[in-house]
């Protein structure tokens, strides 16, 4: 588990990186009120996905604007062909908590 | 329509045939290219596959193959016949089709009487890259004519290499063009940032070398000694096999917003395509990736009976010495510019681009971010005619 911030501290809208694990993960929050944590660097090339536009459950890379469902980390077209990696996020005593692990899930 | 041919293997033509085949097309989709490579993408070629950083630049996906495209790699287009509808093609065939996309593209323009000298290269191909980066090795001197964005890309890659560069420059600020002169300045200075010479207000008078280039000579009779020199002076459109085919050709194969060239069944795509532009309300021949990958949407939908403008405002970005710069719009000689966040010094910025009240134009330096929000407000056509 890794520990992000507190969710008072990230306000829906918002996205944050997180660059202590590597490759660095993004953890967003959507206007709905969901979190989903997901790889932050785009599949397609370097791009910074927390640095990208969100819209419902998904993120527009700021790059070349592939769009990703946080989701499931599907690419919704090119030029993104992978999916980014999905993390479990889980919230206790106010803090956000992602559950990180090498291996994708 | 039964057959659809695709000319050019690059990534218009191919983001062509996928839209064809999303928006319905069963038909025959045969793909013509000239070069013998499976489409690649090019922007890498100056940045991280120069670089030696990634080599996995291919534009083709597993998905692909689901859409059933006739591919004839290695093969040009000669001519286009409109009225019996064929292709004449170099390996000797004729291709009959009811649709053709021409997405042939641009080539490097290079300086008179250079070509074939060795050391002396463009860049546009893979086969440029390879050969280039096979010259930039540590301590190698490199000169690059013009400081456009290619040439400042392989201005930076080569410094990163480890090669000693000089940039020259005929126009007094590089990109004053594009992105007005103080703007200008500011990219000029990431050369001085990295100690990379930048010689600006002359243009090269000839390259001087017996079998390899060995210094560059400029119109004021100065001589910068060069191993390796790279000529990035801009592109011409690939359209000269189309001559007499009936098509109007400008500064590329002329079409409307949707597309739509004076031919019946006929559209032209990307880098080869001098398109009007609802957001320009000008004809314009955009050289940026961007419109090489929207353009298709709307050039297919045309080929399919459903002609609908292409709207987006022009948007290209480029890496040069780690910064990631990003420009969308266009400027035009009176606009204004201003600076809204961050500090150009910082090389992290946004600037705005104005005509009176009206925002036209948004360049970002390390600022993706804001500048994706910032490009939204472009997104519709605000230009008046
Ligand atoms: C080194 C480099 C770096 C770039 N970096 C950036 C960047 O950072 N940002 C950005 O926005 N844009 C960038 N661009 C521009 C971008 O790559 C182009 O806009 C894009 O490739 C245009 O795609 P296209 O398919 O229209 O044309 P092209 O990519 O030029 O493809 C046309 C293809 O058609 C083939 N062809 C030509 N004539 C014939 C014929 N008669 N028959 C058959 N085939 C033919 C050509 O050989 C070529 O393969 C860069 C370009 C280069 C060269
Ligand atoms: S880097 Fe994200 S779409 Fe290209």
């Amino acid at each position: 588990m890794i520990e992000v911030c507190r969710v008072a501290e990230l306000p829906p809208g918002e996205a944050v990186r997180v660059a202590t694990v590597d490759p660095p993960i993004a953890v967003f929050h959507t206007e709905g009120g969901e979190l989903y944590a997901v790889d932050d660097t785009c599949t397609h090339q370097d791009a910074s996905l927390a640095d990208g536009w969100l819209e419902g459950c998904t993120v527009e890379c700021p790059l070349h604007a592939s769009c990703f469902d946080l989701r499931t980390g599907q690419p919704s077209g090119p030029p993104a062909t992978k999916p980014i990696r999905t993390y479990p996020v889980i919230v206790e005593d106010g803090v956000i908590r992602v559950a990180y692990s090498e291996v994708a899930c | 329509m039964r057959t659809a041919a695709v000319v050019g293997a690059s990534l218009a033509g191919l983001s062509t045939a996928r839209a064809l085949r999303q928006q319905g097309f069963d038909g025959r989709l045969v793909i013509v290219g000239d070069e013998p490579h499976r489409p690649y993408d090019r922007p890498p070629l100056s940045k991280e596959f120069l670089a030696g950083k990634s080599s996995d630049i291919g534009l083709r996906t597993p998905d692909d193959e689901a859409l059933d495209f006739d591919w004839r790699l290695g093969t040009r287009a000669l001519s286009l016949h409109p009225r019996d509808r064929s292709l004449q093609l170099s390996n000797g065939q004729t291709l009959r089709c009811d649709g053709v996309v021409i997405a042939t593209g641009a080539r490097a323009r290079w300086l008179p009487g250079t070509e074939g000298v060795n050391g002396v290269h463009v860049l546009r191909t893979l086969d440029d890259a390879i050969r280039l980066r096979s010259e930039l090795v540590p301590g190698a001197q490199l000169v690059v004519v013009g400081a456009g964005f290619i040439g400042a890309e392989v201005a930076s890659t080569a410094r990163y290499l480890g090669a000693d560069v000089t940039v020259i420059e005929t126009e007094s600020v590089p990109l004053a063009r594009q992105l007005g002169s103080e703007m200008g300045l500011v990219c000029a200075g990431l050369h001085a940032d990295h100690g990379v010479r930048l010689i600006t207000d002359v243009p090269v008078k000839r390259i001087l070398g017996a079998s390899r280039v060995r210094c560059v000579e400029l119109a004021d009779g100065r001589q910068i000694p060069a191993d390796v020199v790279v000529v990035g002076i801009g592109a011409t459109p690939n359209f000269e096999w189309l001559a007499g085919s009936g098509l109007q050709l400008a500064d590329g194969v002329v079409t409307d917003a949707a597309c739509a060239t004076g031919l019946p069944e006929v559209v032209a795509v990307g880098d080869v395509a001098a398109s009007y532009s609802v957001y320009l309300h000008d004809r314009h021949r955009a050289e940026h990736w961007t419109n090489a990958l929207e353009q298709p949407l709307t050039a297919a939908a045309t080929l399919l009976g459903e002609p609908r403008p292409h709207l987006s405002a022009p948007y290209f970005w480029s890496d040069q010495y780690g910064v990631r710069i990003q420009f969308a719009g266009r400027r035009r000689e009176g606009d204004t510019v201003r600076v809204i966040e961050g500090n150009t010094d910082q090389r992290s910025f946004l600037a705005v681009y104005e005509r009176g009240d009206l925002l036209v134009g948004v360049l970002g330096m390390n600022q993706p971010k804001l500048f994706s929000r910032w490009r939204r407000q472009l997104a519709r056509p605000v230009l008046a005619p």
